[in-house]
């Protein structure tokens, strides 16, 4: 399987990068890990005339510490991420995804950025990043903003990305310490797609939720923020009776596809077991 | 399509070439430069066979393009044996232990588990099975190959290999 052809850009700077990217519009594409963009090309269901590599870009590498929030470069890999102290210290969920993301191999080279910046519905992150209230930065020839992620993802492969801009760091607010966290993924085999997950992070004070924000992967065409059914478990003692309901709310939002990972009920249903397992988890890792 | 000149290391010794920028990196081994101890398998990033070892990281050189190359450091298979000609522990250990049946998967699963003793000499069985994930075979069940990977480990840590009971 031979990508079609493309000419081949390494900028040393996202000034340079946001330049090279205005010049050609939809003909070019940005290359951060390639995990997702290569088999897309090798498949010529992606055919940029010009892929401009991020990787030669040191801004867009390392993890930093930024009043009460993380920053993460968006060349950070899976492999870093889940090598690094400051988010094991931190934001622990990101170790625990990363660790559920592809394989050993995939997880060297895939990014952070590209990860969340794809769009892909299958991604792990994107509900992850939803979950903790991440904005991602974003840079044009205009400058630089910040976009949500929970306002980020439009459709399949839809984000609020535009043609030119490059995703250049996530920033997520560190969740306060003592708080319980979960990521529960089903999948077929290691290396798989979701057949649905769940993400959770929660704190609770004498012995109820005080807050709690959940996240659902590939089981729509966006990943999903479960607000609803967040809501419904605040104060609440997560009693069986009060997670039923919650998770109802949560499978109420989910319209997964039928595919070769199961019919789409079935994808509902496992959606919902995947967030009582990340509750009950995050609940007993959870201080207060 | 204008060619891009490249330079890296493959098994120490230096390689110029000019390659188009979409020639992957498993193509630019086996077809430009005879090195074909990495296979292709599936040619998805899923199986793993085509894994080389690429500036300290296991890598799918079916999902990686020569251009991004450029610079590296890559070993293969054809560079893992010992500087005397003899084998390298890992190599040792997947011929006492069976470590292969028909035998395609075993450069990428050699490669791979040579990066994985780096990062952790001695690996429990579990992080075995959990570091070589990204590695299909077909033919042996995996468990001769966990236990070539714990032979090896044990040799390079100087300490007599004991099988566990089955």
């Amino acid at each position: 399987m031979i990508p079609g052809s493309f000419a081949y850009h390494r900028p040393t700077s996202v000034k340079e990068a946001v330049s090279l990217l205005a010049q050609w519009g939809d003909d070019g594409r940005a290359l951060a890990g390639g995990h997702s963009l290569i088999p897309m090309m090798k498949l010529r269901l992606a055919m940029p005339a010009h892929l401009v590599d991020l990787a030669g870009i040191s801004e867009l590498k390392g993890v930093q510490a930024d009043g009460n929030d993380v920053v993460i470069g968006a060349m950070v890999t899976q492999h870093e991420l889940v090598a690094s102290e400051l988010l094991t210290a931190k934001v622990p969920l990101l170790r625990e995804t990363s660790l559920q993301v592809a394989d050993p191999q995939v997880r060297y080279v895939g990014t952070i950025g590209g990860n969340v910046a794809n769009g892909d519905p299958g991604n792990d992150m994107p509900a992850v990043m939803m979950c903790l209230g991440a904005s991602y930065h974003v840079t044009g020839q205009g400058g630089e903003s910040r976009i949500a992620a929970r306002d980020f993802y439009q459709g399949a492969y839809f984000t609020a990305l535009e043609t030119g801009n490059v995703l250049t760091a996530v920033r997520i607010p560190v969740p306060p310490a003592g708080h319980g966290y979960a990521y529960e993924k089903l999948k077929r085999k290691i290396g798989d797609y979701a057949t649905a997950a769940a993400a959770v992070v929660l704190t609770m004070a004498g012995g109820k939720v005080a807050t709690c924000s959940i996240g659902l992967t590939n089981v729509a065409e966006t990943p999903l923020w479960a607000e609803e059914a967040a809501h419904i478990l605040v104060g609440s003692t997560l009693d069986a009776a009060t997670v039923k309901k919650a998770v109802a709310a949560a499978e109420a939002i989910t319209a997964p596809a039928t595919d070769a990972r199961g019919p789409a009920h079935y994808r509902t249903k496992m959606a919902g077991v995947m967030l009582t397992r990340a509750l009950a988890r995050a609940s007993s890792r959870a201080r207060g | 399509m204008a060619k891009s000149q490249v330079s890296m290391k493959v098994n120490g010794q230096l390689i110029e070439a000019l390659v188009e920028p979409r020639t992957l990196l498993i193509h630019f081994l086996r077809d430009q430069q005879n090195i074909t101890g990495p296979h292709i398998g599936c040619e998805t990033s899923h199986c793993g066979a085509c894994t080389v070892d690429l500036d300290g990281k296991s890598v799918k050189s079916c999902t990686v393009f020569t251009v991004q190359a450029n610079g590296a450091d890559i070993r293969t298979i054809e560079g893992m044996a010992n500087a005397d000609g003899t084998l390298h522990a890992l190599q040792e250990g997947f011929r006492e232990m069976h470590g292969l049946q028909c035998g395609f998967c075993t450069p990428g699963m050699i490669v791979r588990a040579w990066r994985l003793l780096q990062e952790n000499s001695s690996p429990s069985e579990e992080e075995i099975r959990f570091g070589i994930a990204g590695n299909l075979c077909r033919c042996t069940g995996y468990q001769n190959i966990v236990k070539a990977i714990q032979f090896a480990a044990a040799k390079l840590n100087g300490v007599p290999f004991q099988e566990a009971a089955e």
